[in-house]
């Protein structure tokens, strides 16, 4: 039996999973509304619209959900993180705000096409560049350049972010939430054009999620070396870089062959993996290079209590979840493509 | 504007917008739920289309609350990472719980909105009553844990750092039960007040609307309710004011000198040179009756505690004269209303009295923000009593004014942006007339249908 606060780091991993699977696709609706174009643009947009209406919020909570374990159970790294990071910190929080509003200021305005172009803008620009900054922050937490101690001078609150490895991750994840979005919509579309469209869409982010997972690792190197030589030597890299790439082959695969259940799945497990790959060689770090899940650990009684909520509030919140994936997301294009390929 | 002004800036701005959704999200769906099962019991559909009305300004309050909540769960960091640091372990479990109650109220949101069509009308109902609930779940843990910053317990101080802790302790407070009780009745007061006016103005203009009179008593019900009880919670904080943190309670009634027998002071201007109150109306033995319920008891005046620990007397108390002024307007509303619903079956129906519901409509949140600057400002120069100073436990980061000024033009923007969508929504309300040959139909523009 894992230690409990591992138990806790896997939490919070679990968390960031669910995010990144849930809440990145919706930001990568966002940029697909931004990047919306040919005959079917509006169709498109609607059906972004559509898809990510009732759900967006509470996808989102997972975020938040990352954050309150974060700073129960490893205070020392939230505030290390929230110190260093402040700067792109700030710039993901102002995304995430303008993204939220104007998509909802977008549904509840006039249907006039002027409105509906100025909140899409809003909220499409916003769903683009607040991926870009989450993976500043991840990148830049792998880095090895935030301290467990405060920074001292200007200096300190850029340099951990500011260089090419966390802006390649910021990338990576952009590229790989516009993907999930991508290969999620073409279930969710109603007419056979209009998944096509985004089969194509899906395809093309394919590859650059896998030019983009090939530059974060060269330059990991440099980047953040403690990560890139795990990734290289440990014993359990090769059998979880396999299966992320089979996973990333199989999705490819589906997608041409028009499976597209079997491609949203193969997505779904190729973007856990990528995390969990991330999650592992980390590990035992929290913030390289100071801060490891035991030495920032909070006291044993906050630990257990946390773990216990977590435990309660799993038991009702993943009915309830199912409850409302099940009410907005069955019926529709989801039982025509069941019907066409049994 | 140096750093620790500006990052206590940012966080009174953040606070302060971000409560005015909170609130809506609490107290919104209680009303969308009791206007949905009117329509249930009645089959009257104006009930019903006032459901789905107030459903739409929730959404939009509701999105800009959730968002807006998330920038307060970084900036607890971003602004004040040594007080997190210290007190995570001790105060995030009621955080940790918050973030389940906002799963919870996120995703029945979704099916409320979104589900009219695809849930049947029992669901439906429910799991509004699930968003309401879950609502007021979140304010509760959240109001714990600030309740903890005031009156902090749940661990032994050694050295400056806490040890022995127990996170239940923390929960369980001694401010804890007042100030969830207090916060929870002026939600839904404000709400209730609010929704109120707007129905009222509207039926100034136009008085037969049955639309608008459904929603004005139903609104009316809410927050005249919860005025009536919220003295009593009022009363309740204090005396845990005057046991736990005499120097805020002297600083809300301007009381510098201690006394047996002290006088309520209504009104006046503390002077902190002169240790005055001047121009206040001074009710005798009032102070001491209800800090501790004896009209001999002593209450100890600013004057006993060393001067670096006053907080700014005359903020505090001018907030709280607001905040007790804008409630007793309320409350006597409230009755008004009350009064006449008993006798003669129905709300008062003259001009004056839907005048009075406009004037009221601000009230409920002017009240809130001026009670959470009695709390926060009244705190100072504490960030947990007796504990930790705000100044310890400040961001090293510089230049904390740009992300100030950043995200109070931000939050201008949204403001601006959401007084005018929900404007717009109002002035396009449903006509219903009892003789049915007057109704007029609108069309019900929904996202996306």
């Amino acid at each position: 039996m894992p230690s409990i606060e591992i138990l806790l780091a896997g939490a919070m991993m679990v968390a960031l999973t669910f995010y990144a699977l849930m809440g990145g696709a919706d930001f990568g609706g966002g940029v697909w509304d931004l990047f919306a174009f040919g005959p079917r643009k509006r169709a498109q947009r609607e059906l972004i619209a559509e898809a990510i209406g009732p759900i967006w919020e509470a996808n989102h909570v997972w975020l938040i959900l990352v954050i309150v374990i974060l700073f129960t159970a490893f205070p020392p790294a939230f505030a290390a993180v929230a110190t260093a990071l402040h700067i792109p910190l700030t710039l993901m929080l102002i995304g995430i705000v303008l993204r939220g509003s104007a998509f909802t200021f977008r549904s509840y305005d006039k249907r006039t096409d002027d409105a509906q172009r100025r909140w899409g803008r809003v909220f499409s620009i916003a769903s683009l560049i607040t991926p870009i900054w989450l993976g500043v922050i991840v990148g830049a937490i792998s880095s090895g350049k935030v301290r467990g101690e405060s920074p001292t001078t200007i200096d300190g609150f850029v340099v951990s972010w500011f260089a090419p490895f966390p802006f390649a991750v910021g990338l990576f994840a952009l590229a790989l939430f516009a993907f999930l979005a991508a290969v999620y919509l073409t279930l969710a579309a109603k007419d056979e054009s209009l998944r096509e469209d985004f089969r194509l869409r899906a395809l093309a982010s394919a590859i650059a999620v896998g030019v983009m997972a090939l530059i974060v690792f060269l330059l990991s190197a440099s980047g953040a070396p403690v990560i890139r030589e795990r990734l290289g030597q440990s014993w359990w890299t090769w059998p979880l870089q396999i299966a992320t790439g089979v996973f990333a082959v199989c999705a490819i695969a589906a997608l041409w062959k028009r499976r597209f259940r079997l491609a949203r799945f193969c997505a779904a497990a190729q973007a856990a993996l990528i995390l969990w790959g991330w999650g592992v060689a980390q590990y035992p770090y929290l913030v390289v290079p100071d801060l490891t899940i035991s030495n920032a650990a909070a006291p044993a009684i906050t630990l257990r209590l946390v773990w216990w909520a977590l435990i309660a509030g799993a038991v009702l919140l993943f009915p309830s979840f199912y409850y409302l994936f099940r009410v907005f997301k069955r019926g529709g294009a989801d039982a025509q493509i069941g019907s066409e390929h049994p | 504007m140096d750093d620790l002004l500006a990052a206590r800036s940012q966080m009174a701005m953040s606070l302060a917008f971000h409560i005015i959704f909170a609130v809506a999200g609490i107290a919104m769906p209680l009303m969308m739920c009791i206007a949905e099962w009117r329509w249930l019991r009645t089959r009257d559909e104006t009930y019903l289309t006032l459901a789905k009305r107030w459903a739409k300004g929730t959404a939009i309050l509701f999105a800009v609350g959730a968002v807006s909540g998330t920038v307060l769960s970084f900036e607890l960091g971003l602004l004040w990472p040594e007080f997190m640091r210290w007190a995570g372990p001790i105060i995030g479990m009621p955080f940790s719980l918050e973030g389940f109650a906002f799963f919870t109220e996120a995703i029945f949101l979704g099916i409320y909105l979104y589900g009219w069509d695809r849930v049947s009308p029992r669901a439906h109902l429910l799991a509004g009553a699930m968003v309401a609930l879950s609502g007021a779940a979140s304010a509760i843990f959240v109001v714990i844990a600030n309740a903890w910053m005031n009156t902090p317990t749940g661990f032994q101080l050694v050295d400056g750092k806490p040890v022995d802790i127990d996170p239940i302790a923390a929960m369980m407070n001694p401010s804890a039960m007042g100030q969830t009780v207090h916060m929870l009745l002026a939600a839904y007061a404000a709400v209730g007040f609010a929704v109120a006016g707007v129905h009222a103005y509207l039926l100034l203009k136009d008085r037969n609307n049955l639309f608008h009179r459904h929603a004005l008593a139903i609104a009316l019900a809410v927050g005249g309710v919860t005025a009536i009880l919220q003295p009593l919670s009022g009363d309740l904080l204090g005396q845990t004011l005057a046991r736990y943190q005499p120097v805020k309670l002297a600083a809300m009634e301007g009381h510098f000198k201690t006394e047996q027998g002290a006088p309520l002071r209504i009104g006046g201007w503390p002077d902190e040179e002169s240790a005055t109150t001047r121009y206040a109306i001074e009710i005798p033995y009032g102070l001491s009756l209800l800090a501790f319920h004896d009209p001999q008891a002593v209450v100890k005046g600013l004057e006993d505690f060393p001067r670096d620990l006053w907080p700014p007397v005359a903020i505090v108390h001018i907030a709280f004269q607001v905040m007790v002024g804008a409630g007793m307007v309320m409350m006597l509303l409230a009755l008004w209303a009350a009064v006449s619903a008993w006798q003669r079956k129905a709300l008062p129906d003259s001009r004056w009295f839907l005048r009075s519901v406009v004037f009221s409509a601000p009230m409920g949140f002017i009240a809130i923000e001026a009670g959470w600057t009695v709390t926060e400002v009244g705190r100072q120069p504490w960030i947990i009593q007796g504990v930790m100073r705000t100044a310890e436990a400040v961001t090293p980061m510089p230049g904390l004014e740009i992300p100030f000024i950043t995200f109070t033009l931000l939050y201008l923007f949204l403001a601006v942006i959401v007084v005018w969508l929900i404007a717009r929504q109002v002035s396009d309300s449903p006509r219903v007339y009892a003789t049915p040959a007057d109704n007029v139909e609108r069309e019900e523009g929904y996202a996306f249908d």
